[in-house]
């Protein structure tokens, strides 16, 4: 299954080799050209020929992880996360390390806590990863600074309908856009799979302006706080509803003509759509939508619960739905390209 | 010869590691421990508490060794199934909350089912809350079913365990959950077949005991059962880290821990040490004050007072899910104890007289 092979693989910001080499494979049979940028994004074309409104369609290939950046006199390793995580969620984890190496991130033990040290959090500053090594010179022997550490979590079948993995954010949006590109369409599409998003979405920056397409689909695993005692209107998205539609966030405002568009196919086609309720966090299309003179920019995301940590949760429903939909707006493309639809009073 | 050994100790290890025994809750554990013993020994029972004894006859059955290592481990128990079907739970055992977050677990209702105690992005969190270590209470688990289907598998009551396997690190250094104290029951089996290739006098009954976690009781009522004539516990004791330093003096790799003070028998302790001494097997001296936490507490004084001994395997963040120990003490206290019961006198009541 390509969403458990995207998930498994480890690729953060930076270092995004083992996922590009895996999705160039992967989109190798259905594209025209496929070429790697200077700052690492792979970036496929096809239908470059046809007249048409030049649709890019990009995903973010890095995940959050741990960044290795001291190794302490009794060896073991100190680090600094890669992207926006809660070191609160890293206490009693396994990583890996150079895909060989596996670390533990313990803590002292509760037997030798005082009883309010339980209510504060440990700090990236006291966490630590024990590799086992006996001293300082054989950690440095087998890792390096600067080396990655990258959480170890099955992508598997999960309660009724779901699957749980880490890296979905944006591993799902990776597994969509290659499903998308073994279909045909008749516009001319880039598909950009892009770096650096975690750490200020730096790739798509890139990408955007040297591929300069018409109108770009960005598609993510976003926030879905849909849990427990939390109160709906802090959901941000749900479980099982459909891809999320963002309207504003902290890197963009989405034009209401194109969600208009995007909702109302989604209607007719009988398509499930939520909107993102929230404002928080942004995306690759804060910086494409920017590009050059303005590219007129969508996002569709499948809700993940629990993104950014060791376990996320998406509902194969939503991840069905998004690839349905983008299917359906790539299609109904040409026929709005006959009544001009870069044009937004046309949308 | 080694490498075979730890080898076999790692894959048993793994094994009870990765299942689930809650206190109060060990009968699969204690199947596998059953079965492995089962050839090493000549009689397997176990007593309506739980505790699995495994008898292995000595040459002239002069007296009962009781060796004592814990199967149960520390974990959740479903205490709420809220409307939504998210569960709230509460601990069996000294669980750290801050230990929690963002763990996959297991839920043993009808089924055994995997949950996700689940974590908020950092998109969502206020200024200044990642300081503060989130509240087992304000924590969930995620089944990912319909609140019908939950009424269906799951019931307030129901057990939890964390979901780990375990993992080699570098060296002989194993990292996974519930070491404390499956890796001592790992220790009696390398001692039952250490044994198998030394003579010894007394009889030698290993038991697996039960709920020590919640007060040690398995070893109370087992202790009382056997009424041995000497007895040593098999348990973990803290390994130094970065951040225990001033409050830990035992270290990973350097061999068990042998423990001395009130809940120790001196001769036992000595006659440890000796035996360590003879057979160049490396040892590190825990002075312990008072209580020593483990099974050897309650077996001291069952009955009319039991001579106890206690060995230690070091282990790095206990009461984890990540606890962490090096192969080669295990081994290393497999053989002093195997040693140790083997060079015992035939009189046992000279040896242990004060």
């Amino acid at each position: 299954m390509l969403l458990k092979s995207l998930s498994e693989l480890n690729g953060t910001s930076g270092a995004e080799g083992l996922v590009r080499n895996f999705l160039r494979q992967q989109i190798e049979p259905f594209v025209d050209t496929i070429s790697v940028d200077k700052i690492g994004n792979l970036i496929a074309t096809k239908n470059e020929h046809l007249s048409g409104p030049k649709v890019m369609l990009t995903a973010h290939m890095d995940e959050v992880a741990l960044m290795i950046v001291d190794i302490t006199s009794d060896g073991f390793l100190k680090f600094r996360s890669v992207g926006g995580i809660d070191a609160r969620i890293l206490v009693s984890k396994p990583v890996q390390i150079n895909e060989a190496i596996v670390g533990v991130i313990g803590a002292k033990a509760i037997h030798l806590q005082k009883s309010l040290e339980r209510q504060k959090a440990l700090s990236f500053d006291q966490l630590y990863i024990d590799i086992g090594a006996k001293s300082k010179e054989e950690a440095v022997a087998k890792v390096k600074l600067g080396d990655y550490a990258y959480f170890i979590t099955k992508c598997e079948p999960f309660g009724e309908g779901l699957y749980k993995g880490k890296a979905f954010d944006d591993r799902v949006g990776c597994a969509i856009l290659v499903e998308l590109l073994k279909k045909d369409f008749d516009i001319p599409l880039v598909a950009a799979f892009t770096v650096q998003e975690e750490v200020g979405l730096r790739g798509a920056k890139v990408a955007a302006y040297h591929t300069a397409p018409d109108f770009a689909i960005v598609i993510e695993g976003t926030v879905a706080a849909d849990v427990s005692d939390r109160e709906e209107e802090g959901w941000v998205t749900e479980l099982g509803k459909g891809p999320a539609c963002s309207l504003m966030d902290r890197t963009a405002l989405y034009n209401p003509k194109l969600i208009q568009w995007v909702a109302n196919l989604a209607r007719e086609r009988g398509i499930p759509l939520q909107f993102r309720r929230g404002t928080s966090g942004g995306n690759d299309a804060g910086p494409i939508h920017v590009s050059k003179a303005g590219i007129p920019t969508i996002v569709l995301s499948v809700p993940c619960r629990y993104i950014h940590s060791t376990v996320s949760v998406i509902s194969e429903k939503d991840y069905f739905a998004c690839l349905n939909l983008i299917s359906e707006l790539l299609n109904d493309l040409p026929r709005k390209q006959r009544i001009s639809p870069m044009e937004k009073e046309e949308m | 010869m080694v490498n075979a050994q730890i080898q076999s100790a790692r894959e048993f290890l793994s094994l009870l590691s990765m299942g689930s025994g809650v206190s109060g809750h060990e009968a699969s554990i204690a199947s596998m421990v059953m079965k492995r013993f089962k050839p090493l020994t000549d009689e397997v029972s176990c007593d309506t508490f739980g505790n699995v004894y495994a008898l292995k006859k000595g040459n002239k059955k002069r007296a009962k060794i009781m060796l004592a290592a814990h199967m149960d481990e520390i974990g959740l128990i479903v205490k709420m199934i809220d409307p939504r079907g998210f569960l709230r739970f509460s601990t069996i055992g000294g669980v750290d909350q801050r230990t929690l977050l963002s763990q996959e677990v297991l839920v043993h209702g009808r089924h055994a089912i995997p949950g996700i105690i689940g974590s908020m992005p950092p998109h969502l969190l206020q200024n200044g809350e990642s300081s503060q270590a989130v509240k087992m209470e304000e924590m969930a688990i995620d089944v990912g079913l319909s609140p019908a289907k939950i009424k269906e598998e799951i019931q307030v009551g129901d057990i939890i365990t964390l979901r780990r396997e375990t993992y080699p690190l570098l060296n002989n250094v194993m990292a996974g959950k519930s070491f404390d104290d499956r890796a001592g029951v790992v220790v009696m089996m390398v001692c039952l077949e250490e044994l198998s290739r030394l003579q010894h006098t007394h009889d030698v009954i290993a038991v697996a005991t039960t709920q020590e976690e919640v007060g040690i009781r398995g070893a109370l009522t087992s202790a009382y059962t056997l009424n041995p004539d000497l007895a040593v516990a098999i348990d973990v004791t803290h390994a130094s880290t970065p951040d225990t330093k001033g409050q830990v003096s035992i270290d990973l790799g350097k061999g068990p821990a042998v423990a001395l003070g009130p809940n120790i028998h001196p001769a036992i302790y000595r006659h440890l040490s000796e035996t360590a001494q003879e057979h160049r097997l490396p040892i590190q001296i825990e002075p312990i004050p008072g209580a020593s936490g483990t099974d050897a507490w309650a077996i001291q004084i069952s009955q009319e007072g039991i001579p106890t001994g206690l060995i230690s395997i070091p282990l790095r963040y206990m009461h984890t899910s990540v606890e962490t120990i090096d192969m080669q003490d295990v081994l290393n206290s497999g053989k002093l104890l195997a040693n140790f019961i083997a060079s015992l006198p035939d009189d046992l009541e000279g040896f242990l007289c004060y």
